[in-house]
């Protein structure tokens, strides 16, 4: 089932035409790696799918709504989740909190004033937090985490909400090799056993070609090629663009 | 109402003096557009919002003033221009050099007690007197424009607005140093890269910017006599025309000006009680429309999220609880050791301790930065002084009706600047109790103006001073209390992530927009019960309730206390109140000492004494 479909959706920023007419979709449980590289796009497609940045043109339908031009709050109320590429968490807030937080507006109590935020499911927060192997450091200010630690955060906070369709803007940046791993492991798990569509954008190829599913190669805000691994690897577009750093 | 329909009859059958108008309105938009001009140029460069950019104003009429009895008019102007650009050069290498890297809040409050030292500078060197200057030579009488008088000097004044702008846009047109200027505006680190004297071009841009300010007031001296509020009038009305026109647009400021200085010249006319409200006014509509100005570009949302933020809000720890039981016990007690002005001075400090808490709760908590908070003091004390006064409501009822005014006005506010942020709500918020305050002071059969209203009786249960004091106590305890659970709960604790990450929080689906506003609500609430029981313990209000200088108290006290703690502003209203405030109204020039406490508190105690407890006890 299409739980994400992108169609043709166009961008410029002044002269710079950022994304130029993209397409492309993700099925529930499916991993989409949308790569390219740096300033192809990559971004951008993430801030229109969000709600961050309104498309000169061209259509965004999640769960088979047209949602093109809703704003970031109304799409995750309905289920997406996003990470950012310089991850965004609340500093002065424990990790704990960070995900108490998002658990709290994920119920509809993100305003509530009946009781301090920190008595808020504690047991569940940490469930949360045992998952992205944070569970030690709930007392600690969000503040002084680590960069790899706080990307870890950033998406408990998001899978604390439960997404059906989870948007990761370079999940793993900053991490040592086998932390990668683990953390797309773990995604891949989720994506697997709960259904939820998974895209996310990467510069390391190894985690790339071992976690995606389908890849979507972007070059100066252009689709050049999409398909499987294999069919990816084998482009020749692809190779000279990108991959093709390899050849030299 | 007759009056106002008589004017506008007038208007309409006389279009000659609706002409007229106008002109006054344009003469009075370019001294107006000097001070806007140098306040959006500093900001574009710097990023600091300069609060003492009126008071660079004030200095240049002063010295205006004093400089044409001795060199001659024209001659004189040009002394007070460089003059105040020589005190811009001295007050940027001499504080905001330092301050550049500091946080949005201790910018602003650097310029704010800089207003405060050149206020009583001003006053130590001029006197209190106004000073009223000469005439211009060869500009003294008046010309005919369709039959009406308009003064020869207005038309002079006219000409110098488009004079200005044409010679700035020459100057980042067509110079090296314009070109560096635009460079920086558009991107700073960029520039710094290049390998420019960053340090150089800030102090130059800084100068001229003062030095325009200087220039709007000197050349305002023949149309206005120099005095001591010129500081603060100007630089709201300033505010409001670098908000409407865009911040950093030359260009917007002078089409704001000239747009406000109109509306101001026509609103004289038809509302002259309420000229500053309708000014108020335009520019909510302009921002409803255009939110970034006319010509600004939107503010993008910084933020985020790594390495930075404040420690966490953590549970009063046992030893802050016994404390907090212990002064209570120990304020219980207080009428039993005394009668008399102790009790009256700790009602001032139990009041002025919750106003600050208040202010803190959107400072600290909230992360909105407000100049203006007295606004909702005034507004609850008024509030509950005309419904006893035109209800005949019995204290219970003003009372209550206190922080209701109070919230509603924080509704209002909040709706009207809703999409403001930063630096341009903590101005907004400046004008916005600017405002209150001349209806305060105008509109005089309601309010009674500078008399105020009189006879405000607590009810007979609580008319002694023992009593009143416990009603005080009981209801401020009740009020720190509600607002340290708030910072706590989801409410106050999305307000801290809000602030934060803006983006993060819209992406988790929490509307951050609509939890500021609630939050100015609140906050105002809290503010306007505190003043309806100074109302109660004054027997009286008065538009010094809502003044700036009011608005001034409660930021130093927050700050003394320490923005980032919770405390912070209970400790600051004591040692501000019970110390400062005694020690320091008893100088001849308190706003010299208090503003130089500020802006030492701003350059180098940011953690306010909390702050300083907090390290001491953090040392190895
Ligand atoms: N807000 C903006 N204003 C102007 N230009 C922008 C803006 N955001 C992105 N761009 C430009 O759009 C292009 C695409 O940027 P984008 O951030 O989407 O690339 P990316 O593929 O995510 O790159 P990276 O791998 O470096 O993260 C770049 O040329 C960038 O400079
Ligand atoms: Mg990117």
């Amino acid at each position: 089932m299409t739980l994400l479909a992108v169609d043709d959706v166009a961008k410029a920023f002044g002269a710079v035409a950022a994304v130029a007419g993209v397409s492309l979709s993700v099925a529930a449980g499916e991993r989409v790696a949308l790569i390219g590289p740096n300033g192809a796009g990559k971004t951008t497609c993430f801030n229109i799918i969000n709600g961050q940045l309104r498309p000169d043109r061209g259509r965004v339908a999640f769960d088979g709504r047209d949602v093109t031009g809703w704003r970031p709050r109304a799409l995750a109320r309905r289920g997406v989740g996003r990470t950012f590429q310089i991850s965004q968490t609340f500093p002065s807030l424990t990790v704990r909190e960070n995900v108490q937080m998002a658990m709290a507006a994920h119920g509809g109590r993100g305003a509530a004033i009946g009781r301090p935020l920190r008595r808020l499911d504690p047991a569940g927060a940490d469930a949360v937090l045992e998952r992205v192997g944070l569970r030690a450091d709930g007392d600690r200010g969000a503040g002084a985490l680590a960069y790899g630690d706080a990307k870890r955060l950033e998406l408990a906070m998001v899978l604390a909400q439960s997404p059906t369709l989870l948007l990761m803007d370079e999940p793993t940046a900053g991490m040592a090799a086998d932390e990668r791993h683990q953390l797309m492991d773990l995604v891949s798990r989720l994506a697997r056993e709960e259904g939820i569509g998974l895209l996310f954008t990467e510069h390391d190829m190894d985690v790339v070609f071992g976690h995606a599913d389908r890849i979507v190669v972007l070059d100066r805000g252009r689709v050049i090629a999409a398909g499987d691994p294999a069919a990816v690897r084998a482009d020749e577009t692809v190779r000279r663009v990108y991959l093709g750093l390899d050849d030299a | 109402m007759d009056s106002l329909i008589g004017t506008l009859r007038l208007l309409a059958e006389e279009p000659s003096f609706a002409v007229a108008q106008a002109l006054t309105g344009l003469a009075g938009a370019s001294s107006l557009f000097l001070v806007s001009a140098g306040l959006t140029i500093v900001f574009g460069v710097t990023r600091v919002v300069n609060f003492a950019h009126g008071s660079f104003f004030m200095v240049g009429a002063y010295v205006a003033v004093s400089a044409i009895t001795l060199v001659g008019f024209w001659p004189g102007m040009l002394v007070a221009a460089l003059a105040v650009g020589a005190l811009g050069v001295a007050v940027e290498v001499g504080i905001l050099r330092r301050i550049y890297r500091a946080p949005e809040l201790f910018q602003l409050l650097a310029t704010f007690g800089l207003v405060l030292v050149i206020q009583d500078a001003t006053l130590w060197l001029w006197g209190p007197e106004d000073r009223m200057g000469p005439r211009a030579p060869g500009l003294r009488g008046a010309v005919d424009v369709l039959g009406q008088p308009v003064p020869l000097y207005d038309l002079f004044l006219i000409a110098v607005g488009p004079l200005v702008l044409a010679l700035l846009w020459l100057v980042f047109r067509r110079t090296r140093w314009g070109v560096l200027v635009r460079a920086a505006t558009a991107d700073r680190e960029m520039t710094a890269a290049l390998g420019v004297d960053q340090k150089r071009l800030f102090t130059g841009v800084f100068a001229l910017g003062a030095l325009l300010a200087g220039l709007g007031g000197a050349l305002q001296v023949p149309r206005e006599a120099a005095n001591l509020h010129m500081d603060l009038n100007v630089i709201a009305e300033a505010f409001v025309v670098v908000v409407v026109g865009g911040m950093g647009s030359i260009v917007g400021a002078y089409l704001a000006a000239v747009l406000i200085g109109v509306v101001h010249a026509f609103g004289v006319l038809l509302f002259p009680k309420l000229t500053l409200v309708l000014v108020f006014l335009i520019m909510a509509a302009v921002l409803v429309v255009r939110p970034a100005g006319l010509l600004g570009e939107a503010p993008v949302p910084a933020g985020g999220g790594h390495g930075t933020g404040e420690p966490p809000l953590r549970p009063a720890s046992p030893l802050l609880k016994l404390a907090g039981a212990a002064l209570l016990v120990l304020l219980a007690l207080l009428p039993l050791a005394t009668e008399g002005y102790a009790l009256v001075l700790m009602v001032d400090v139990l009041a002025l301790a919750l106003f600050a808490a208040s202010l803190h709760f959107l400072m600290g908590v909230g992360g909105m930065i407000s100049f203006g908070h007295a606004a909702y003091f005034g507004i609850g004390a008024y509030g509950a002084a005309l419904a006893a006064k035109y209800l005949a409501a019995p204290m219970e009822l003003a009372l209550a009706f206190a922080p209701l005014a109070a919230a509603v006005a924080g509704l209002a506010f909040g709706w009207l600047c809703g999409r403001a942020s930063g630096v341009y709500l903590a101005m907004l918020s400046l004008a916005f109790a600017q405002i209150a305050w001349s209806v305060a002071v105008q509109w005089l059969e309601v309010t009674g103006g500078d008399n105020g209203i009189l006879g405000l009786w607590p009810s007979p249960w609580a008319a002694g001073p023992g009593a009143y004091y416990y009603l005080t106590l009981g209801l401020t305890t009740a009020g720190l209390l509600a607002i340290r659970w708030l910072a706590h709960t989801p409410f106050g604790q999305s307000l801290r992530a809000g602030r934060d990450s803006p983006r993060r929080a819209e992406a988790l689906g929490m509307s951050v927009g609509a939890r500021q506003w609630a939050a100015v609500a609140v906050a105002g609430a809290f503010a306007g019960l505190a003043g309806g029981l100074f109302a109660y313990a004054k027997g009286s209000v008065f538009p010094s309730f809502l003044a700036i200088s009011r608005s001034v108290d409660g930021l130093v006290m927050v700050l003394l206390g320490g923005v980032q703690s919770l405390t912070g502003p209970i400790v600051g209203a004591i040692a501000y109140i019970g110390l400062a405030d005694q020690l320091v109204r008893g100088v001849e020039y308190w706003r010299l000492v208090l503003g130089a406490t500020i802006i030492l508190l701003a350059v180098a105690f940011r953690g306010g004494l909390a702050g300083i407890a907090i390290r001491r006890a953090g040392a190895p």
